[in-house]
């Protein structure tokens, strides 16, 4: 059973029963789902969680969904990987990889979307919708698809064909809106509040949200119950960054790990990082920024969750770290190169930060970290498509042993 | 009668201008300050506007062209 117990506003604490509801009717704040701690407390162990399925499911106890029969599509326990290679180039000695390119649609945002769209069912939605250029998506339309719901996926005109591929074959309604970012955007609020449809990251976000807590909890989970020294995660509403964060805190106070000592840091591309602008600056207001990356899974000029993104980073003693599109690439290809793992430009955002705070003494080599990679590489490929270097041969062994200069 | 919620971010040479009032008399629009933060170097208001769709679209278009940037206030909704 589900221990929510209804909504919150983060603000000025309004409360709500369990609904769909985009923001506080008050102060028109972001609102989150509340639990009864104390009772999930007495109905949640390491055995209860471990005896679970191997998906985000072995966690249901902390989600907000009621049904027994979820729609599923195996998200979850993805591998937590020690980076060795990657940890010798980088100057660290406990460095690990939660690598969730490994999830049904190839993100992270499959389990933010499991949880958003059992919620959908469980109000009575027909419909979901969303508005994306590929991740979320793709998420979107493969579990509406599994769920035998509609779909409508909102896209700017000017996306690429082929990345709309990865959302098309599951047959959602792709609607493409001849205007610029910010008017699709203004166009689906419109929608989101004509429609009686649940839109995944409006009226269904307090839901959508809480299942990235399930990144936190898999990794205390993986580590041997414990919360690491550093986390280093990309952020681009912020929102990922906040529930990792909430899912320790979470296991914490259950008294499934120990109190939390984690340093959070936050990554973000320069071309789009007004969290990190307002970190550095020492604000806590966040100035929204129109985005000029080529990391466009993590491209959000004005983050809903932005606020308490940075206040995480700040509570916990961490931080945050932006770096340039060339070093978001490096940073792909390092990961590839030392760990085998082919993530999406985001990721190389996460090498690369995490590179920086290293270099400037900020995660120390002893510090257990892990660095989240939340998508992977092949839908943006061709953003480094200049690692193709073929060796051209004859047909002829000869013609191989002169140029590989490998005797024969 | 429809109403819109949405978030002003004003440049710092728009901190001293009138721009809700002056929206509110200029267009059929009722404005309705929900949060804010305003110092003499920036400012954010968070309001909801009521009145009729044209007149809300003109108004917001006006405080755009005015230099105010205007925001829903669900934050950005394209995801990656």
């Amino acid at each position: 059973m589900s221990f929510a117990t209804g909504l919150r506003c983060r603000k000025c604490g309004q409360e709500y029963p369990l609904q769909p509801l985009k923001v506080c009717d008050f102060c028109l704040s972001p609102v989150e789902v509340n639990y009864d701690y104390k009772a999930m407390s007495k109905a949640v162990s390491r055995d209860s969680i471990a005896a679970g399925p191997t998906t985000i499911w072995r966690y249901r106890d902390l989600l907000p969904v009621e049904t027994k029969h979820e729609i599923d599509l195996g998200t979850g326990m993805t591998p937590l990987v020690k980076a060795d290679n990657l940890g010798w180039e980088l100057g660290l000695e406990r460095l690990y990889i939660k690598n969730d390119c490994l999830t049904p649609t190839y993100s992270f945002k499959d389990r933010a979307v499991a949880v958003a769209v059992n919620k959908a069912k469980e109000f009575g939605f027909d419909t979901v919708a969303c508005a994306s250029t590929g991740n979320l998506a793709a998420s979107v339309a493969a579990h509406a698809a599994k769920a035998g719901m509609k779909a409508y996926v909102f896209v700017p005109s000017n996306v690429e064909p082929g990345k709309l591929v990865g959302v098309s074959i599951y047959k959602p309604n792709l609607v493409t809106v001849e205007g610029s970012y910010d008017d699709v955007n203004r166009l689906c609020a419109e929608v989101a509040q004509r429609y009686n449809w649940g839109f995944i990251n409006i009226n269904l976000r307090p839901y959508y949200a809480e299942g990235s807590k399930t990144l936190g909890y898999e990794v205390a989970e993986q580590l041997g119950w414990q919360s690491p020294d550093c986390v280093v995660a990309p952020a681009a509403s912020g929102l990922l960054f906040t529930r990792i964060w909430k899912g320790l805190q979470e296991l914490s106070m259950l008294k499934l790990i120990d109190p939390v000592n984690t340093h959070m840091y936050l990554t973000q591309a320069a071309g789009s990082s007004p969290i990190v602008k307002a970190h550095e600056a020492g604000s806590l207001h966040i100035h929204p920024v129109t985005p000029n990356t080529i990391v466009t899974s993590i491209a959000i000029g004005n983050p809903a969750d932005g606020y308490y993104a940075l206040m995480v980073a700040r509570q916990s003693g961490g931080g945050a770290q932006d770096v340039n599109d060339e070093e978001a690439i490096e940073g792909m290809k390092l990961l590839a190169e030392t760990e085998g793992i082919f993530a999406e430009a985001a990721g190389g955002v996460v090498i690369a930060g995490l590179r920086k705070l290293v270099q400037a003494g900020k995660i120390h080599k002893g510090q257990l970290t892990v660095a989240f990679i939340t998508g992977a590489g092949p839908r943006t490929q061709e953003i480094v498509s200049d690692v193709v270097q073929p060796v051209k041969v004859e047909p002829n062994l000869k013609s191989f042993s002169e140029v590989a200069g490998v005797g024969v | 009668m429809a109403k819109k919620q949405v978030m002003f971010t004003f440049p710092h040479d728009l901190i001293k201008e009138p721009i809700i009032y002056l929206l509110s008399h200029k267009f059929e629009v009722v404005t309705n300050i929900r949060r804010a933060d305003v110092t003499e170097n920036r400012g954010w208001v968070v309001l909801e506007l009521e009145g009729e769709d044209k007149e809300i679209d003109a108004g917001i278009a006006w405080v755009i062209e005015k230099g105010v940037r205007v925001d829903p206030i669900e934050g950005d909704i394209i995801e990656g």
